[in-house]
């Protein structure tokens, strides 16, 4: 008994022992990289599948068909992005003659799930959804395949790919070296766009029409609208629609989006460690704006509000605006989606005038629902085929203009008459799109306990709203930092 | 002496093998379970003495660190005190109106308790998750039927989940809706095995319905009336989908259980060292819970069937 566990606990721990990340080595030098896969034969697959590589890949030339025959297995989250993929599976496989295992499952365990499969280190996903955010947690311990050698590999990639194409701001956010404190845009590239999200305000323009009222464009503007939009439509009705349930998702669309139009950081790197600044001038500001924004214009039971009950009750006519990721508003304008289809708009971002702030100072904290590699996998290359096909430019053509992506992370996408043609009745769309990809950006400071420290904030928003916790605004930042500092303070900066 | 006990091992020689082997055949499927449980449940004590986390490429003895950490927290005893409150108050409520649904249903006419059974036990049907999510709809400030209702006596707005002071009793409002069925179906069938021949007696000497309940029906129930105590408590105190589906233990700490608290720092947070001491500590009242109210179980076995006072 003993024996069997102690061989069981060696294990375990041999296999932890694996895990290599950003710490195990230069953040430059990827563990494997292409390089190396190229001068070998493609790994074999289960049973008696084994790839007929095609010597052209090692030769220089890109090929299409060099890793037939291999299966890889894909694991997405369920999204209008990955339903674009999956529509168009059978023309990649016929293609490439990649055989693609394609899974999904709904966004709310998602994350649970590949966590768990990315930590036993079996291989699979080999291509997988992520986020920004998460891939500051998956690259640190290293669950990912940095991919910058395989997009410069002219035997592995298309010559149509176009890598320049991307939305700087976009490409950039999945771009990180790994330490803690150092923004996003340098180090390796983790993972590729399948699609981005502004956070911006969506309204009803029949409502505010009804109302008398001019679509709110500074965040003054934006609490008096949504307050005398309180119970509009009778009992349960309300002005603005925003994300509030424990988790980092209330916490990056709206809220930081205006947290740093306001001026306000999350953290510093103050003598090598980092340093919350939840409790700065500026955020206190905010945030006291932010707690009376909901409290006055905000869902009854906001708390327990995530983006699929704000887009329900903004295409409902619950609520008369809402400020979101631009696809929940998008989602719910298209013909026969809901009631309220057709009459809804989009605006920016609303600044604070009151701070001094202008439009030239709006910034949108923005999503990318990407796709990147399993640093484990055996297929790297079958892998790298799958994520160039759908990234690239042909693809992402269809899908921004046919395949319902309209956030398109590609700028001959966003710039071609197709595309506006395809985003023409979402009033409003396009322009903020325009206006906002220049500065839209990830306004937190990427670090590995991201999750946890937007989960303590989220919850400090909570008892705001909803409690008497605190006695003010100020009080509950101060605490919300010494909780921030101490999640954060077994991390080194460099 | 010596001599005995040669003969005794001459006669097991002779006992053919099959039969010597059957206990040990009998015991192993027992035994492989009994191995496939300690296993994990070494390995979570072993666990929760290192930083183990998905996000290190190593992990590391840390001693009682995590221990110490949790226990010194108030996070855990936060999670310590939503896990009694949801498991003794949804247990209490589910037991009342059990039993008293129970009643009813075995001294209605047959038909109409048939129904009645087959509509009561519908809930039980439904995953909790999903009646979770009904509810959520139901309970809907704008679109909530409940909110109509309550429209009608001049109550609007309603916080429910969405407020500190009434997120508990929503979570276990629907925790009762969800599992009050299971009750009444454990106390409908102790109801329906208990003999006649007392109740006959009693009815005989003029007994009234009260003195029949509180000194023949009750105290002959108690080994039913035992087991779905144990039932649903042990699974009460563990909860997690109706608080997950409904609220992720918010708003703020309000509803985050030891269950809760241990799946959001393991897997949302991914530091499964610092996970493992709340579901350690959950699982240690389980069991003496569960312990206590086996012993008790069993004296009122005995006492039910008159061996014992």
């Amino acid at each position: 008994m003993k024996k069997r566990l102690l061989a069981l606990t060696l294990g375990v721990s041999m296999t932890a022992g694996l895990l290599s990340g950003c710490g195990g080595g230069s953040n430059d030098t990827p563990a494997t990289t292409p390089a190396d896969n190229t001068t070998e034969a493609p790994a074999s697959d289960e049973g008696t599948d084994t790839p007929a590589a095609d010597n052209t890949a090692a030769a220089g030339e890109f090929n299409w068909k060099a890793y037939e025959g291999t299966q890889i297995d894909v694991l997405f989250s369920e999204h209008t992005y990955a339903d674009a993929v999956e529509a168009k599976l059978a023309d990649f496989e016929a293609l490439t003659g990649i055989k693609v295992n394609y899974s999904s499952m709904p966004e709310s365990n998602y994350f649970d799930k590949l966590n768990v499969e990315l930590s036993s280190h079996s291989g699979t996903p080999d291509v997988f959804m992520t986020g920004a955010y998460q891939s500051w947690e998956y690259a640190s311990a290293g669950n990912m395949e940095p991919l910058e050698n395989y997009i410069s590999d002219a035997s592995l990639t298309n010559p149509d790919y176009d890598y320049a194409d991307f939305i700087p701001g976009v490409i950039d956010a999945l771009k990180w070296d790994c330490v803690p404190g150092h923004k996003v845009g340098s180090g390796s590239q983790w993972a590729l766009p399948m699609g981005w999200e502004i956070n911006i305000l969506t309204y009803n323009k029949d409502v505010l029409a009804e109302n008398n009222l001019e679509a709110p464009k500074t965040a003054e503007e934006l609490l008096n609208v949504a307050k005398s939009l309180h119970e509009f439509n009778g009992s349960g009705t309300y002005g603005l629609a925003l994300r509030g349930t424990a988790d980092w998702g209330t916490i990056h669309p709206a809220y930081m989006s205006m947290y740093s139009t306001w001026g306000a950081k999350d953290f510093e790197v103050v003598d090598g460690k980092l340093v919350s600044q939840v409790d700065s001038p500026e955020a206190i500001a905010m945030t006291d704006y932010w707690v009376q924004l909901v409290k006055e214009g905000g869902a009854p039971q906001w708390s327990t509000y995530g983006w699929e009950l704000a887009g329900a009750d903004l295409g409902a006519r619950k609520a008369a605006m809402m400020w979101d990721a631009d696809r929940g508003g998008y989602t719910q304008n298209v013909a026969g989606a809901s009631a309220e289809a057709g009459n809804l708009a989009f605006g920016m971002i609303p600044y604070p005038e009151s701070a001094g702030k202008t439009e030239a100072d709006m910034k949108s904290n923005l999503w990318t629902w990407s796709m990147a590699m399993n640093a484990d996998s055996s297929k790297k290359e079958a892998a790298w085929y799958f994520m160039q096909y759908f990234t690239g430019p042909e693809f992402m053509l269809w899908s921004g203009t046919e395949g319902a992506c309209t956030d398109t992370p590609r700028q001959s996408v966003l710039e071609s008459e197709a595309y506006k043609a395809a985003v023409a009745d979402a009033e409003g769309y396009f322009e903020a799109f325009s206006t906002l990809k220049d500065t839209a950006s990830i306004f937190f400071t990427p670090h590995p306990y991201f999750s946890e420290t937007t989960t303590e904030w989220a919850k400090t928003l909570q008892d705001l709203v909803v409690s008497n916790k605190y006695s003010s605004t100020e009080e509950a930042m101060k605490q919300l930092k010494e909780t921030m500092d101490a999640i954060v303070s077994d991390l080194d900066v460099e | 002496m010596g001599k005995n006990n040669r003969n005794k091992a001459e006669d097991l020689n002779t006992v053919p093998f099959k039969t010597r082997v059957r206990p040990y055949l009998i015991v192993a499927p027992s035994l492989i379970i009994t191995i496939g449980i300690m296993i994990p449940f070494v390995m979570a004590i072993w666990f929760s003495l290192t930083n183990y986390s998905f996000k290190l490429p190593n992990h590391k003895f840390v001693g009682l660190k995590n221990w110490v950490d949790v226990l010194s927290s108030g996070t855990f005893w936060n999670a310590l005190l939503v896990s009694l409150l949801y498991g003794i108050i949804s247990t209490v409520v589910e037991m009342a109106i059990g039993m008293g649904v129970a009643i009813l249903l075995n001294n209605l006419n047959n038909k109409l308790s048939k129904i009645l059974r087959v509509l009561l036990v519908f809930p039980l049907m439904v995953a909790p998750v999903t009646a979770t999510i009904v509810w959520q709809l139901m309970l809907n400030s704008s679109v909530g039927i409940v909110e109509k209702l309550l429209n009608v006596f001049g109550i609007f707005n309603f916080p429910w989940a969405a407020s500190p002071n009434t997120a508990l009793m929503t979570v276990v409002m629907i925790d009762v809706w969800v599992n009050t069925a299971f009750i009444i179906l454990l106390v409908l069938a102790g109801l329906q095995s208990l003999p006649k021949s007392p109740f006959e007696s009693a009815k005989i000497d003029g007994g009234s319905a009260w003195f029949n309940f509180i000194n023949l029906t009750l105290p002959m129930l108690k080994p039913s009336l035992y087991i779905a105590l144990l039932f649903r408590l042990m699974a009460a105190l563990q909860e997690y989908a109706v608080i997950f589906a409904l609220t992720k233990g918010g708003p703020g700490d309000s509803l985050m259980s030891l269950s809760l608290t241990a799946y959001q720092t393991g897997f949302r947070f991914q530091k499964f060292g610092s996970a493992l001491p709340y579901i350690l500590v959950l699982w240690l009242i389980v069991n003496v819970a569960a312990k206590q109210i086996v012993k008790r179980q069993r004296a009122a076995q005995k006492q039910a069937a008159g061996l014992e006072e």
